[in-house]
């Protein structure tokens, strides 16, 4: 099954939707609104047989000319079967980014869900457990936004120094 | 005299002196290795630089086995109160060596989760630089550090209950201020934007 043939597939089965399709060398995407991941990646799993969740992660757009939403998180899947790749992009903005879990269909996408949440502050609607996974679980920010400080916002000095006598 | 047999055969020293001279030369290094730093550990530690020339080739993983703890290799954040726990979990008398340019300042890891110095911590004794260190710097480092055991050692360890104040540089709470952060040209509640 080639590109063109997922293209047809995806639009007929989501006729009513805005799918944009694009190709750079190998990578093969389709950008899809964020209301409707859910259902795309269930089709591109169960009938285009993309059974494998390569990747999942973020970045913000955030200060980059051109670009209309401030999140792009995309999902990398592989057909085992015969090697081809897809990915599958969304956007989301502020206030309040929020995205269906994909945990039910790719055990896989926990901890790659949990990352995005410690790092960009999306959070993931039925992920079983949804808390930070690099980060200390005191840490409140979100640092991979591009409005967050590199140096921080003073985490880390944020800890009681031990005298000589103490210890 | 009767007893001038005996003259040959005794040592005047100090019990300070005596102590000082064996916790000098049977260090127990606890190698605190999160980086690269610590494969110069390790190379130290190995035959061709041999650390047991001095004395400190038992490397211990149990802090309460250990007199010196080496932080090879930079420090994030998460990892403080670990290295200060560990820190605590050591008896007395104890020393601390900060190895390399990221355990002593950060080095290039100028970003929100590396620690800008362990000294801002806990106390540090001997500062070993370098990107990571040789070898041979190191080694140099514990020789320096039997010095300066040797110079102010005491036999029950008491010197150190007079360091009763911070002695590292004071810690950064604040680094940016808020106003001074990047702030979002436009808001997004809206899924378009001008820019």
């Amino acid at each position: 099954m080639n590109f063109d043939e997922i293209k047809k597939n995806l639009t007929a089965q989501f006729s009513d939707l805005f799918l944009e399709f694009s190709s750079f060398r190998d990578n093969d995407r389709v950008i899809v609104p964020a209301l409707s991941v859910l259902q795309i990646l269930s089709f591109a799993k169960t009938i285009l047989r993309f059974e494998m969740l390569i990747d999942l992660s973020a970045a913000d757009y955030l200060h980059l000319q051109g670009s209309a939403h401030r999140y792009g998180i995309w999902y990398s899947l592989l057909n085992i079967e015969n090697g081809k790749r897809l990915i599958v992009k969304t956007h989301l903005d502020d206030p309040d980014p929020r995205l269906p879990s994909v945990y039910d269909l790719w055990k896989g996408a926990d901890w790659m869900e949990r990352e995005v949440y410690d790092m960009f502050g999306v959070e993931f609607d039925g992920h079983p457990d949804l808390r930070r996974i690099l980060l200390p679980d005191e840490f409140t920010a979100f640092p991979l936004r591009k409005d967050y400080p590199l140096r921080g916002m003073g985490e880390r000095h944020n800890f009681q120094p031990l005298t000589r006598s103490e210890a | 005299m009767a007893l001038d047999f005996l003259k040959d055969n005794f040592v005047v020293s100090k019990l300070d002196y005596l102590a000082s001279w064996c916790r000098k030369y049977s260090l127990f290094p606890m190698p605190f290795a999160t980086a690269c730093c610590g494969i110069e550990l390790m190379a130290t530690g190995a035959s061709k630089h041999d650390i047991s020339r001095f004395g400190a080739e038992a490397f211990r993983f149990s802090p309460r086995q250990c007199d010196l703890m080496i932080v090879a290799g930079r420090v994030a954040m998460k990892m403080v109160p670990v290295m200060q726990r560990i820190w605590q979990q050591m008896p007395e008398p104890k020393w601390c060596i900060s190895m390399g340019a990221c355990a002593s300042s950060g080095g290039v890891f100028d970003t929100y989760a590396v620690v800008q110095g362990i000294d801002r911590f806990i106390p540090v004794d001997i500062y070993v630089p370098g990107c990571p260190p040789r070898p041979e710097q190191l080694l140099q480092g514990i020789i320096d550090l039997q010095d300066k055991i040797a110079n102010t050692g005491t036999i029950f360890a008491l010197e150190f209950s007079k360091r009763n104040v911070h002695e590292g540089p004071k810690p950064l709470i604040q680094i940016t201020a808020p106003e001074k952060s990047v702030q979002a040209p436009a808001n997004f509640r809206s899924s378009t934007r001008t820019i």
